[in-house]
C-alpha cells in the first residue's frame, strides 16, 4: 500500500514585524501572492461533505472557491463567495476562523487546517484589485421596499442579500459614514478603512441607497417608516451603550470607555491628529480594562499612538480570556503586558481631574459561576497600585436604547435587547426583522452576519408570501 | 449636505448664526434638542444646541462662540456653502409646564439655546421673565428675538454699557426675593449656571440647566459626555442635556470641560497659521 502523501504545512502571511508595526497604523498581516494562495489552496481536500462550510454563519461555499481559486479563475472565486458572503474582504480579516471553518477542517486533524480565511482575505483583495468589476447577477424587480437601519455587518448583509433578490433598499446609519463596528470600532491596522468603504460602496454599486446621519428613532420612526411606504425593516443598531464599572473617580479624565477611544481614533481618525481635528488623548502609561478582542485592539491602538507602557489588566486567568489567541500573541508580540487575575477597585485623580493611577486587587480563581468559567475572588490584603494617565475600559456593551426606547411595541428581553424569533429575526412587532448585537448582545462580526442572512431569507419570503 | 441660507455675525464678529438646511430636523426638533454638525472630511463631531428652527422652511439655526479650529472653520462657511454632516435632533427635549412665573438666565451663547425654551414657556401661558447678560454692549446678542420671546428682558452687562450694570444674577436674586418664581431655566458658561445653582438652591426653586460637554457620537454610544448628577452618572447626550441645576457636579463638568485643552490650542494655532 502506498504511503499516504502528507498534507505540507500552511503557508505562512507575510506580516509587518512586530518592533515596526508597533508603531505604524498600516494593516499588520500584508496579504499573499497569487502563487502563496495558489499553493495553500492545493491543500483542500475538497471533501465530499465540507465541514468547513458546517462552520461558517453564512455558509460559504468553500471548496468551490478554492478549487476555482486553485484553476487560477479568481474571478470566479469571488463571484462564488459574493454568493453568500456580502463582505469577504472584511470576513477574510476578522473573522475567527479557528472556531468556525478552519477548526472544522479535516486537514487540520493531523497538521494545520486550511487557511481559509487567509484565502478569502486574497480572493476578494484580488477581484477588488485586479478584477472585473463585474456585478453579481440580481432578479428581476419585486417593487418591495425594505428599510436597514444601522450600516453594520448584519445590516450590509441584509442589504446585499434582499438587492440581490430585487428588492429596492434603503439603509439608514446614524454615524456620518457607514460600516458600523467595521468603522469605528476595529481599527485601521486590522480591517483598512478603504477596504470597508469600497465594500460598502460595492452594495451601492447594486442599487443600495445609504442615508447617513439619519438617526432612527430620533429623525423618524419605525411606523413613519412604514407610512413612507417601506414593506419591512431590519434593525441591526449594534449594542452601542459602553459599560463602565461603576468604580470611584471614573469620571477623572483620561478613562474612556473603548467605544469612545477607537471611535475618536478610528472613525474621526484621530490618529492622524492635527490634520484631522479630532483630540485623542496620548496616554504615556495606559492601562486597558478587560481580555476581549475589543480590549486588544484598545491596547494595540494605544501602542501606536505612542505609549510607553500598555497593561491589560483582567480578574481572570489567561485560559478565560475571551479574545482571539491570534490578538492576544499579536498584542504581546508588540510589547504589551498582561496583568492577570486583578481587579480595578478605584481610580486615582490629581487637583485638575486627571488620572494618574488605579488601585487595584490580587485575584484567585474560585468556583465555576454561571458562565461555566471559574469565578475570580479578591485575595485579603493583596492591594496594589498601577501609575497611569490613561485608562481604556473594554468590558463589554450593552443595548442601546436610543431606538427601542421610542418603539414600545417591540419586545425586549430584561437586558434591553430585542427579542426576535431564532433563526428567522421576526420581532413581535409586525414587517420588523432584528438581528446583530442588538438582540444578541455584543458579539462578533460573523455572528452578526449570520443573523442578517437568517432574517434577510425570512423578509424575503415575507415580502413575497407574506408574514 | 447641509447649505448655509442665511449667516449672520453677531457680538462683533465673535459669535456666528448659521441658519442650515435641516428638514428632516426642523420638521422633529423641539425646544432644547441639540444636533451634531461636522463641517468637511476631517472635521470633528460639535453638539450645538438649535437656537430655532422653521419646519416649513426646513432650516435649522445654530449660533456659535469662535473659540477654537472646528468653530472657526463653521465660521469659515459662507451663505451657499454647506456643512457635510449635520446629524439630529438629538437629546431629550425640554420639559414644558405651565408653572406660573418663571425665570430664563443666559449668558453668552447660552442666550441662543434659551431663545426656543422661552419662546415655548411663554407660548404655553407661563410668565417669562428672561434675563441675558454679556461682557459689553457690544457682545449682547439676540435682543430682539428674546424681547419676543418673553414677557420681560432684562439685559446685564458686567461694564455697564447697555442695561443693568452688573451680573445676571443681580437681577435674578431681586426676582426670587420679590416675587413667587417658580422654576429658573438657566444657560450659559457653567460658573454662571452654578452661580445661578446656588442662588435658586435655598427657597428649592426648581431651576433646569442645559449642559454641554465633550461628546463624540451624540447618541449614547461613546460616554464622552458623562456628568454626574445626583451622584449618578448620565450621558448628556441621551439622559439630558438638561438637567436638575441643584444635583449637577459642575465642578467634575468644568475639569472635563478641558480634557483635551492643550491640543485644541495646538489645533487652532495652527489653524490661524494657515494650517
Amino acid at each position: 500500500m502506498p504511503e499516504k502523501k502528507k498534507n505540507p504545512g500552511r503557508v505562512s502571511m507575510p506580516e509587518q514585524p512586530a518592533k515596526v508595526r508597533a508603531h505604524n497604523f498600516l494593516e499588520v498581516p500584508e496579504g499573499y501572492t497569487l502563487k502563496m494562495a495558489q499553493e495553500e489552496a492545493a491543500r483542500c481536500l475538497n471533501c465530499k461533505k465540507p465541514l468547513c462550510m458546517e462552520g461558517c454563519p453564512v455558509g460559504v461555499l468553500i471548496p468551490e472557491f478554492i478549487a476555482l481559486l486553485v484553476q487560477g479563475d479568481i474571478t470566479a472565486a469571488a463571484r462564488k463567495i459574493w454568493e453568500r458572503n456580502a463582505l469577504p474582504a472584511v470576513c477574510g480579516r476578522v473573522c475567527p476562523q479557528e472556531s468556525q471553518c478552519e477548526g472544522n477542517c479535516i486537514v487540520g486533524k493531523r497538521g494545520e487546517p486550511v487557511a481559509i480565511g487567509n484565502l478569502e482575505r486574497f480572493v476578494s483583495d484580488w477581484e477588488r484589485e485586479n478584477g472585473t468589476g463585474q456585478l453579481p447577477p440580481q432578479e428581476p424587480k419585486t417593487g418591495k421596499k425594505v428599510a436597514v437601519v444601522g450600516a453594520g455587518p448584519s445590516g450590509l448583509t441584509v442589504a446585499g442579500d434582499l438587492i440581490k433578490k430585487g428588492h429596492d433598499v434603503t439603509i439608514f446609519e446614524a454615524f456620518h459614514k457607514p460600516g458600523g463596528v467595521l468603522v469605528y470600532g476595529i481599527p485601521e491596522f486590522r480591517l483598512p478603512k478603504a477596504i470597508v468603504g469600497q465594500e460598502v460602496h460595492f452594495l451601492e454599486r447594486q442599487g443600495v441607497t445609504i442615508n447617513c446621519n439619519s438617526v432612527v428613532g430620533k429623525c423618524i420612526s419605525l411606523d413613519e417608516l412604514f407610512e413612507e411606504g417601506f414593506d419591512a425593516i431590519y434593525v441591526g443598531v449594534g449594542a452601542g451603550l459602553p459599560r463602565f464599572m461603576g468604580l470611584p473617580g471614573e469620571n477623572f479624565i483620561g478613562i474612556l470607555s473603548a467605544n469612545e477611544y477607537l471611535t475618536r481614533t478610528n472613525l474621526m481618525k484621530g490618529y492622524d491628529f492635527p490634520n484631522y481635528d479630532t483630540p485623542v488623548p496620548s496616554g504615556k502609561k495606559v492601562v486597558v480594562l478587560g481580555a476581549g478582542n475589543v480590549a486588544m485592539d484598545s491596547a494595540r491602538t494605544a501602542m501606536r499612538m505612542g505609549a510607553e507602557s500598555v497593561k491589560i489588566v483582567y480578574r481572570r486567568s489567561r485560559e478565560e480570556m475571551p479574545a482571539r489567541n491570534a490578538e492576544i500573541h499579536h498584542a504581546e508580540e508588540e510589547g504589551i503586558e498582561l496583568c492577570l487575575l486583578a481587579n480595578p477597585t478605584k481610580y486615582i485623580g490629581n487637583d485638575e481631574g486627571r488620572l494618574v493611577g488605579m488601585e487595584c486587587l490580587k485575584m484567585e480563581l474560585g468556583e465555576p459561576d454561571d458562565s461555566g468559567r471559574r469565578r475570580p475572588v479578591p485575595r485579603k490584603g493583596s492591594e496594589f497600585s498601577i501609575e497611569c494617565d490613561l485608562c481604556i475600559v473594554a468590558v463589554g456593551s450593552g443595548a442601546n436604547p436610543l431606538l427601542t426606547g421610542e418603539t414600545p411595541d417591540m419586545e425586549l428581553n430584561k437586558r434591553g435587547n430585542v427579542v426576535a424569533e431564532p433563526g428567522s429575526g421576526k420581532t413581535s412587532k409586525k414587517g420588523v426583522w432584528a438581528g446583530g448585537d442588538i438582540v444578541s448582545g455584543a458579539a462578533t462580526v460573523i455572528l452578526a452576519m449570520g443573523a442578517g442572512r437568517e432574517a434577510a431569507n425570512s423578509m424575503h419570503r415575507y415580502l413575497t408570501q407574506g408574514w | 449636505m447641509f447649505k448655509i441660507v442665511h449667516r449672520e455675525e453677531l457680538g462683533q464678529g465673535t459669535v456666528i448664526l448659521n441658519e442650515i438646511e435641516a428638514p428632516l430636523i426642523a420638521k422633529k426638533a423641539k425646544p432644547g434638542q441639540f444636533v451634531i454638525l461636522k463641517a468637511n472630511e476631517t472635521g470633528e463631531r460639535i453638539p450645538l444646541t438649535m437656537a430655532n428652527t422653521d419646519p416649513e422652511k426646513g432650516t435649522i439655526t445654530i449660533v456659535y462662540m469662535i473659540i477654537g479650529r472646528s468653530t472657526a472653520t463653521f465660521a469659515s462657511l459662507k451663505v451657499g456653502d454647506s456643512f457635510m454632516d449635520v446629524i439630529g435632533p438629538l437629546g431629550r427635549p425640554t420639559h414644558l409646564e405651565k408653572v406660573g412665573k418663571v425665570v430664563c438666565v443666559g449668558g453668552g451663547t447660552g442666550v441662543a439655546v434659551l431663545h426656543p425654551i422661552t419662546r415655548a414657556l411663554k407660548e404655553i401661558g407661563n410668565d417669562v421673565t428672561a434675563i441675558t447678560g454679556a461682557r459689553n454692549k457690544d457682545l449682547i446678542i439676540l435682543e430682539d428675538l428674546m424681547t419676543k420671546a418673553s414677557n420681560t428682558l432684562h439685559i446685564c452687562t458686567d461694564d455697564g454699557s447697555y442695561g443693568h450694570h452688573g451680573f445676571v444674577t443681580d437681577i435674578l436674586k431681586e426676582k426670587i426675593e420679590n416675587e413667587d418664581i417658580k422654576m429658573v431655566v438657566a444657560i450659559g458658561p457653567v460658573p454662571m449656571m452654578r452661580a445661578v445653582a446656588e442662588m435658586t438652591r435655598p427657597q428649592g426653586i426648581h431651576t433646569l440647566v442645559s449642559l454641554n460637554p465633550i461628546m463624540v457620537d451624540g447618541t449614547g454610544m461613546c460616554g464622552c459626555c458623562r456628568v454626574s448628577v445626583g451622584g449618578e452618572t448620565k450621558f448628556a447626550c441621551v439622559d439630558g442635556p438638561e438637567f436638575d441645576a441643584h444635583k449637577v457636579d459642575f465642578k467634575e463638568l468644568m475639569l472635563r470641560l478641558h480634557s483635551y485643552t492643550e491640543m485644541e490650542k495646538q489645533s487652532y494655532e495652527d489653524f490661524k497659521a494657515g494650517k
